[in-house]
């Protein structure tokens, strides 16, 4: 059963709406497939319309036909309206989208770094949207109107970030002054697109807050473009499910999440990691990896030809570790806290600049050149970006058996256990003739373990290797990674920015801020009796922490870790 | 439970490099480009073939039919030797595109292994680089006036001073290709597999730098051969004895108001020619544009 369902259309009357889209359909300009079908949707004014979707479903094409947005030759909307206050967006000249911009609605782009032109100071370009905008206003009364607006948006110091670059921000400062800017004429309709995707979880929070909290004093209508179930749960009113082009389901926030109705939602909200971590056995395999005082300090090197004397950057410093045989470990931390300097120096990729690292009687951080090599084969990695990780040049077959090759297997063999491997991971040995532009994201991450685990390794080291994932495929990959360490027995390194994935996958979790350990225990104890405050911070700010996913249901406040004092 | 495995519905099959190559082809058909094809086509079929299209020795003095008007008993009239200009243009044609075509090559194949060092070997890249501004920062002509000053004039000198100035641009070329490529991830899963450097480097790294070299090369093409005749021109190129458009050219300038053929017709030959390799090299650069190529 899939399409049988209709979504109540939205009813005729389109007044009260602030945002109106009526039987919209976005085409491929000349080929004719739509990406985007028969969408209906309204939007309140001080209401949030959250539209989640994996990629693909249309989603960020849908925002971008409303705010007239669509590349040109490329795509264009070939029926139905869009009607911003009652007037049509789809029909409106160039001209008229222009004034409409910013005056009446607005966007809010994923990354604050290229939504802003590096070469002009922050002030500048919200000073812009008003000298377009409000052409009667002095300089004076702008350059107040945009001090103001920015204390709105609780940036500190506003007479100093009025002139500084976007480059001299950090991301959850930029995104501020973004959204200061998509504000400053106050719009009835926001459109945010991913606006937190890009940005650490607490940052994600104190955005999230500052959105609701314009919301609230402006009775802004806000059409909220995601894929975090997370945030949905956390700040929707109704919500809005697209896939493949196609609505869903529609409804309110606890009917979606509570109450899914087709199967694809169901699917979807029950792939969603929950922060309760499940229950399992204290490891006990034999200890594979002893990391002891492990640090990476950038800099410090005088080159002969570089006239500056650089200072020290500490990326990671005294990290210690124990990784036992068929354990998962987590590595958690935001963007900056070494934990993938951590990984990277596991695997030699960068060398580490002090400490340890012992597997058996070897200590791996001493070894270098061909002592190193063998070595490699028993410590092998999974990256994030399952689009850059493989040879777009070269077969799948070619890029797995690459490592056996390079040890000496012989060619017929070595494709005999990358076909078997192949098989563990859920794909036809067939895939090896192809190219990986053949495969979908989820897929070329399946054949990246693949190449990994051709190699039979002790230690697997995952380095944020489901984020880029939708959580659907995310959900097949943790399984996959769990029934590989069932089978081989291999110690996972797993580093990841998020205590979700994190909670459902790992035995262990090690806690990282700026390059340090600041917890280290089981996943039980970690998540739900964390003992220091930066812990306490990631969790409190983890979004939809109170939802149970899997379960379609709240978490009771006792159940839920971060309500722990 | 197992996930199904799925076949992929995405687009295009094939090896990459064909689908690229594929497009290659379809870029270059565009009527400008295909007359710089069949222009070079002919000039290298006239280089080939030069004993073989009604010319005689080209070296061979007539003092009984000096300075003849072209399109008389002699196509393109005879110089103030009595030689035939014809027959001198074709022989001609071979020095220019040997010129070219050595330069093209020997500096893109020294460029390549010396870029790839320096893109690689972080502690080196200092010293290359430097060396290499070092390089561009003589002026071409000068160097080649020094080296033949100094060794005597001959083909390979001219060559050899034609071939070092191109060498820095390849280099830059290949050092940048290199640095976007050592980052990537399947870079360092190979590493991580322990694949030796030699290999990594040949099977990684190598192959991205395959499109802009090819473009790069054209570039090196048609500007050796001007280099070529310029040198000539000025008297520190190739030998007077042999035929070279240069030589003809320069012996041509006392005459050009009596015989202008004798600096039209080799000059014609070489435009046309650097022409043709530059609508070649533009459309090839077009055709190989990342971003056409990340669309397949």
């Amino acid at each position: 059963m899939s399409t049988t369902y209709t979504p109540t259309p939205p009813a005729g009357d389109t007044s009260s709406a602030i945002l109106a889209i009526r039987n919209l359909s976005v085409e491929v300009a000349g080929a004719g497939n739509r990406v985007v079908r028969n969408l209906s949707l309204d939007v309140h004014a001080g209401e949030t319309v959250c539209v989640v979707g994996e990629s693909g479903s249309g989603k960020s094409v849908t925002s971008l036909a409303v705010m007239g947005l669509l590349p040109p030759g490329v795509l264009s909307v070939n029926a139905g309206s869009i009607r911003v206050e009652g007037e049509d967006v789809v029909t409106a000249t160039q001209r008229r989208l222009r004034e409409m911009r910013a005056t009446r609605m607005a966007m809010v782009f994923q990354e604050p770094m290229t939504a802003l032109n590096p070469v002009h100071t922050v002030g500048k370009q919200v000073d812009e949207v008003l000298r377009l905008h409000r052409k009667k206003m002095s300089a004076a009364e702008r350059r107040a109107k945009v001090l103001d607006m920015f204390r709105s948006v609780h940036l500190p110091d506003v007479e100093r970030i009025f002139d500084s670059y976007p480059h001299q921000l950090s991301g959850g400062q930029r995104q501020r002054i973004v959204i200061a800017m998509a504000l400053i004429l106050e719009p009835k309709l926001l459109i945010a697109d991913e606006p937190t995707t890009a940005l650490d979880v607490t940052t994600q929070k104190q955005i999230l807050a500052l959105i609701k909290e314009l919301q609230v004093k402006h009775q802004t209508a806000v059409l909220f473009i995601t894929h975090d179930f997370g945030v949905v749960a956390e700040i929707s009113d109704r919500i809005i499910v697209m896939n493949r082009g196609d609505l869903v389901e529609s409804g309110t926030r606890d009917e979606i999440l509570a109450q899914p109705k087709q199967s694809y939602t169901r699917r979807l909200v029950s792939s969603v990691p929950s922060l309760v971590p499940s229950r399992r056995e204290a490891p006990s395999g034999m200890p594979v990896l002893h990391v002891k005082g492990l640090g990476r300090t950038y800099g410090g090197k005088h080159s002969v030809l570089s006239r500056k004397a650089s200072h020290n950057i500490i990326a990671a410093a005294d990290v210690n570790l124990t990784l036992r045989k068929g354990e998962i470990l987590g590595i958690v931390g935001e963007s900056g806290s070494g934990k993938s300097t951590v990984a990277r120096c596991i695997v030699r990729l960068i060398e580490p600049t002090a400490g340890h690292m012992m597997m058996g009687g070897e200590d791996l951080s001493t070894l270098s050149g061909s002592a190193l090599r063998p070595v490699r084969r028993r410590i092998q990695i999974v990256f994030q970006d399952p689009y850059r990780s493989l040879n777009p040049r070269r077969t799948v077959g070619e890029s797995i058996i690459e490592g056996l090759l390079n040890f000496g297997v012989p060619r017929e063999q070595a494709l005999k256990r990358a076909g078997e491997t192949l098989a563990v991971v859920g794909l036809s040995p067939d895939a090896m003739q192809r190219y990986p532009h053949q495969f979908s994201g989820g897929q070329r991450q399946r054949i990246c373990i693949a190449r990994a685990l051709v190699m039979d390794p002790e230690i697997l080291v995952a380095d944020e290797a489901v984020s880029a994932l939708d959580v659907s495929v995310q959900a097949q990959v943790l399984e996959l990674l769990e029934q590989v360490r069932q089978r081989t027995g291999v110690g996972v390194l797993f580093i990841t920015h998020d205590l979700r994935v994190a909670a459902q996958i790992c035995d262990t979790i090690m806690v990282m801020q700026r390059g340090k350990v600041v917890e280290t225990g089981s996943a039980e104890t970690v998540l739900t009796e964390p003992r220091h405050e930066y812990t306490r911070a990631l969790i409190d700010a983890a979004p939809g922490r109170d939802w149970d996913f899997r379960n379609f249901r709240p978490i009771s406040a006792g159940l839920a870790p971060a309500s722990a004092p | 439970m197992q996930t199904p495995t799925e076949v992929a519905d995405l687009p295009g099959g094939g090896n990459p490099q064909v689908t690229a190559w594929r497009q290659v082809r379809q870029g270059l058909k565009s009527w400008p480009v295909m007359l710089a094809l069949v222009v070079l086509a002919a000039i290298v079929v006239i280089a080939l073939f030069a004993p073989l299209l009604g010319t005689v020795d080209p070296t061979l003095i007539n003092p009984g039919s000096r300075l003849k008007q072209p399109f008389t008993d002699y196509l393109l009239g005879t110089d103030a030797f009595g030689r035939d200009v014809w027959s001198r243009v074709a022989y001609g044609a071979r020095v220019s595109l040997i010129a070219g075509l050595g330069a093209a090559v020997v500096s893109v194949a020294i460029g390549l292994v010396i870029g790839v060092i320096a893109g690689w070997f972080r502690s080196l890249d200092g010293l290359i680089m430097r060396t290499m501004d070092a390089i561009m920062a003589i002026p071409g002509i000068l160097l080649a006036i020094a080296l033949v000053s100094v060794t005597g004039a001959s083909l390979m000198t001219v060559l050899v001073a034609i071939t070092i100035p191109e060498i820095p641009r390849v280099v830059r070329l290949v050092r940048g290709q290199i640095l976007t490529v050592r980052g990537e991830p399947y870079v360092e899963a190979a590493l991580a597999l322990g694949t030796p450097l030699p290999l990594l480097l040949w099977r990684h790294m190598v192959p991205s730098t395959i499109a802009p070299l090819t473009v790069q090369g054209t570039y090196v093409f048609a500007s050796a051969m001007l280099t070529e005749a310029i040198l000539s021109f000025l008297g520190a190129g190739i030998p007077p004895e042999i035929a070279s458009w240069g030589n003809i050219m320069s012996e041509g300038r006392m005459y050009f108001r009596m015989l202008p053929g004798l600096i039209l017709f080799p000059g014609l030959f070489l435009s046309l020619t650097v022409l043709s390799v530059n609508i070649l090299g533009d459309a090839l650069r077009d055709a190989l544009d990342p971003k056409m190529v990340r669309r397949i």
